[in-house]
């Protein structure tokens, strides 16, 4: 059976990226926002993900550390969504743009 | 064996002990918040002593561990800041209804740290960053009811994450080249090919964030200015010291073939801070904003240290961070104990301040006489050895940038002393009474700014462990 060459994951992995990035500058919704860092990190783990079945196939540190970033994940996005909650309850809003106190 | 075990992870052990206390003391019965508040000092009192005692180096977990002197030291340093800061964060948090979680936060932020700072392996070093940078998110929006600091954790935890993916991105493709994760095995087989220079541009980045070097440093201030000023002195100082400490220790080892590239960049980089760090202090109004602009113009001096790459230069950087250490935690602790009874954080309302509060102005005008190195003091001589070590590598336009903008800083700390001493004004600020514990953190730190420069064994045991080629 013919495998995919590496090249086309990590080109899948690397658009995965930079559309985080770019939800992430232009959307101005928190949860939005959050989902775009979810996107960076999952480009993150088929990287790992790749690299060690295709090139290190002995070892397991890939594996590893993608285990270990979608646990911090879990953990970030947990504390994420409390800040969201209390941006809300203060500013009655979950839009970047409204919270504006803090400038230059 | 155990023994062994026990003795290297020390520092951590400790701090994750004193954290299982907390939680049950908290689980426990009411208690007195300000005998409550005393128990947590001296707990960190003890942890700061023991960290001095039956130090060992060596490494454990398959070398994901790694214990040396130079990490014992660091971390001792770091236990030193964070007890200061516990102590001066005192009148704060004996009104707050949630002081114990304060201290679970911080010192899980702390024992993040240690495992940052141990780390020999680059996935321990990813946890232990997150471990330092989560709960220090949670720690900004600490006043729950207060707009502003809800919008700094949130301005913190978006960039803090962004900068992490790409440090995580970096990561992955150093990985891809080089086939492992552990320090030690990685150094010999970078070799400066394009995908390694991107990978490792991604990867300081990523440290960039954390430190707030200058394209990367727009969270800084927001996040200064709206979180609570136990917060704000915590992330200036130990958590910046902390990143520092580690990404001098990478890039003097784990980097080193690729010191050609790095050169410049931190070249480029310490420019730009030292210049935008001091053009933006000038204009600010707040005195949270004005020290976050200055403590970005600081590393920018520390980038000017880092790039001599020699023995002086991770033995100056980490010298200045403990007089850094110092110096800031004085100014927070005047701003903190006046924003605390006052509620006001305005430059301007700091006119006539000398007439009311003698005290707090002198100690207020040393720190910020360290902090722009005027000789007497401690930060004249951390300065000092960072641009020596700057000018070790015979690149004395960078040198001459700094030492231009050293003058440039004095303007804008003088600016203050000014302000506090000769401004008239009918009604200064009344009378602002301090409590016998931050007394005791603003006289640790004054005894510090004065004396750590002339205590010449300090810097010649911090040089016999130094890193360098």
């Amino acid at each position: 059976m013919q495998q995919i060459p590496i090249e086309h994951i990590l080109f899948v992995s690397t658009a995965l990226f930079f559309i985080g990035m770019y939800g992430l500058f232009t959307r101005r919704n928190m949860i939005t926002m959050l989902m775009s860092i979810e996107l960076i990190l999952n480009s993150v783990n088929i990287n790992f993900v790749a690299f060690n079945k295709y090139l290190f196939p002995g070892k397991l540190d890939g594996i590893f550390f993608t285990i270990f970033i979608i646990t911090v994940a879990a953990a970030e996005a947990a504390i994420t969504i409390a800040i969201i909650i209390n941006l809300y309850r203060t500013h009655k809003s979950i839009d970047v743009e409204d919270a504006t106190e803090l400038k230059y | 064996m155990l023994s062994n075990f026990f003795l290297l992870m020390k520092h951590e052990l400790i701090i994750a002990v004193i954290l299982f206390l907390l939680v049950i003391i908290k689980l426990g019965k009411e208690r007195d918040q300000a005998g409550l508040l005393s128990l947590v000092n001296v707990l960190l009192l003890i942890n700061l002593v023991a960290g001095l005692l039956f130090n060992k180096e060596g490494s454990l977990f398959n070398d994901m561990f790694r214990n040396s002197s130079l990490a014992a030291l660091q971390k001792n340093m770091l236990n030193l800041g964070t007890l200061i800061i516990s102590l001066q964060s005192y009148g704060w948090l004996k009104r707050h209804a949630h002081a114990l979680e304060f201290y679970m936060l911080l010192l899980s932020t702390l024992l993040g740290m240690f495992f940052m700072i141990s780390s020999g392996n680059l996935m321990m070093f990813y946890l232990g960053l997150e471990l330092s940078t989560i709960p220090l998110a949670a720690m900004a929006n600490f006043d729950l009811e207060k707009r502003r600091s809800s919008e700094a954790a949130m301005k913190f935890i978006i960039s803090s994450a962004f900068s992490s993916g790409l440090l995580l991105f970096g990561i992955s493709l150093v990985y891809g080249t080089t086939g492992t994760l552990n320090f030690a095995e990685m150094s010999p087989l970078l070799n400066g090919s394009p995908l390694q220079i991107f990978a490792f541009i991604l990867l300081v980045s990523g440290f960039a964030f954390k430190i707030s070097v200058v394209p990367f440093h727009l969270w800084t201030a927001d996040v200064y200015e709206g979180a609570p000023v136990a917060v704000t002195s915590y992330l200036s100082v130990i958590s910046k010291g902390a990143v520092l400490f580690v990404f001098v220790s990478v890039l003097y080892t784990v980097f080193k073939p690729l010191a050609g590239s790095w050169y410049n960049m931190l070249y480029l980089l310490s420019v730009l801070t030292i210049i935008i760090g001091n053009l933006f202090a000038i204009r600010q109004n707040n005195i949270k904003r004005f020290l976050a602009f200055s403590s970005i113009a600081q590393v920018g001096f520390i980038l000017v240290g880092i790039t001599g790459s020699s023995l002086e230069g991770s033995s100056s950087v980490i010298y200045f961070i403990l007089i850094y250490i110092f110096s800031n935690l004085a100014a927070f602790g005047v701003v903190s104990v006046v924003s605390d009874v006052t509620g006001r954080e305005a430059i301007s309302d700091y006119k006539g301040f000398y007439k009311t509060n003698p005290v707090l102005t002198w100690i207020l005008t040393i720190a910020l006489f360290s902090l722009a190195g005027v000789p007497p003091t401690a930060g004249f001589f951390g300065k000092l050895f960072l641009l020596m070590s700057g000018a070790g590598t015979g690149n004395y336009v960078l040198v001459t940038i700094a030492a231009l903008n050293m003058v440039i800083s004095l303007y804008y700390y003088l600016r203050i002393v000014k302000i506090m001493f000769m401004d008239e004004n009918e009604n200064p600020m009344a009378r602002v009474p301090i409590p016998v514990l931050p007394q005791l953190a603003m006289g640790i730190c004054i005894l510090g700014i004065i004396s750590t420069g002339f205590i010449r064994p300090l810097y010649d045991y911090i040089y016999s462990l130094g890193i360098g080629f």
